[in-house]
């Protein structure tokens, strides 16, 4: 099968990055970035739960019925899920700690099931990974985007080290639920923004090479 | 008496201080998804009240009497996620049978409430907070209730902004989840309440 693989992992990170362009997992998005540390984390462990998954999936995508495809899926999430708490609870007990319930609950992560789902149930094992590891890093970024501003402003550390002097009062509501829906949203428009204004000056042969074949070909026969 | 105020308070505490939504970050996805009108938020609302008292319940009933007599709490995500998934499938055939107006109303929320994080959540936090048996019901409920009314009142607001004039950048989910915030510190007003 010919996929074009810098196409889709790519495609993760920008065209459909699973945050601020699909809108989805934004649940643990607003409740862990709160520290930078717990945005990699966060992102190291969904990454690796969408990348097993979309494996395995891929793998026997032939096998399983349609009609129970989504128990299936959510079964197979749950496995690996249930590998990296046990895993993260024996090895990294202070990430668990600070990230809590959000670990259990990377199974109803939607990006997880959405990908397995639009994704790995119809390509093949090295694309479905892939695009596993295009959408966890395209993830990660996300997150990391959003630790660095609430961090940086709700309590003037980056990775738990001092940034500014002596004199700074955080912001502690950047740190507070409500920062949270706020940086997301202003980051979302001013991504918005960017996207708005790239349009204008069309580059149909840079652009291509960011988007998968199927898109592409579309485009073209559209002109 | 006493009992009956602390069950009380922990319903209050659910409903408003430790707002799922908007304090407690669980079930953004729906609340976002499904807040563009406020007949279909109320919807939805209604179907989370009702999957999430009976989650609790069986949830509840699983862990203690099926996963920690055999050993198994480490199967907990797996097998909560499978009993909601059920739930769910189980609410919706019922409904359909007994009462077709109210699978009317409720149908086609029903399914997409397995995806939503609050109930999962909610199930998980009554067993980390070692709640008891009624204790686990009153909290899923009262979470349940917390979260239709942050999405009414969220509903409300949003259908507003149908008639507005908004800049390009700022449309559908970044101007919304500024909403929210502001939503979220209004919340934040009823802290120190219980």
């Amino acid at each position: 099968m010919k996929t074009n693989m810098r196409g889709v992992f790519l495609n993760g990170i920008f065209n459909e990055n699973p945050i601020f362009r699909l809108v989805l997992g934004t649940c643990p998005t607003i409740a862990i970035t709160t520290s930078l540390s717990n945005a990699f984390g966060m992102g190291a462990a969904a990454t690796f739960v969408l990348v097993c998954s979309n494996a395995i999936i891929a793998l026997i995508r032939d096998f399983i019925p349609s009609k129970v495809r989504i128990p299936a899926f959510v079964v197979i999430i749950a496995m690996f899920v249930t590998i990296v708490q046990l895993v993260m609870k024996a090895y990294l007990p202070d990430l668990d700690k600070s990230l809590g319930i959000f670990i259990p609950l990377i199974v109803v992560n939607c990006i997880i099931l959405g990908r397995a789902e639009a994704f790995a149930s119809k390509n093949s094992v090295r694309a479905s990974i892939i695009d596993g590891i295009g959408m966890g890093a395209g993830f990660t970024i996300a997150l990391i985007m959003m630790a660095a501003v609430r961090e940086l402003v709700g309590n003037g550390t980056l990775m738990g080290n001092p940034v500014f002097g002596e004199g700074y009062q955080p912001a502690l509501l950047f740190v507070l639920a409500p920062g949270g829906f706020l940086v997301f949203g202003l980051l979302m428009a001013l991504i918005n923004q960017v996207g708005l204004k790239r349009k204008r000056p069309v580059k149909p042969v840079e652009e291509s090479s960011f988007k998968p074949p199927r898109e592409a070909t579309e485009k073209e026969d559209a002109r | 008496m006493d009992y009956f105020f602390k069950i009380l308070l922990m319903m209050l505490s659910a409903i408003l201080v430790n707002n799922y939504v908007l304090a407690k970050f669980l079930g953004i996805c729906p609340f976002l998804g499904v807040s563009k009108k406020l007949e279909t938020a109320t919807g939805m609302g209604m179907a989370v009240i009702f999957v999430m008292t009976l989650a609790s319940l069986i949830t509840y009933l699983v862990q203690y009497f099926i996963l920690v007599p055999l050993g198994l709490g480490y199967m907990q995500t797996i097998a909560f996620i499978l009993v909601i998934a059920a739930l769910v499938q189980l609410v919706e055939m019922v409904i359909q049978k007994s009462s077709p107006a109210l699978y009317q109303g409720l149908g086609v929320y029903l399914p997409l409430i397995t995806t939503n994080c609050a109930v999962l959540g909610v199930a998980l936090i009554n067993i980390s907070e070692k709640y008891t048996l009624i204790e686990s019901v009153i909290n899923g409920f009262g979470a349940a209730v917390g979260f239709t009314l942050a999405i009414v009142l969220f509903a409300g607001i949003r259908e507003k902004f149908a008639v507005r004039q908004i800049p390009k950048p700022m449309q559908g989910f970044p101007l919304a989840l500024i909403s929210a915030s502001l939503m979220s510190i209004a919340f934040m007003g009823f802290t120190g309440l219980v």
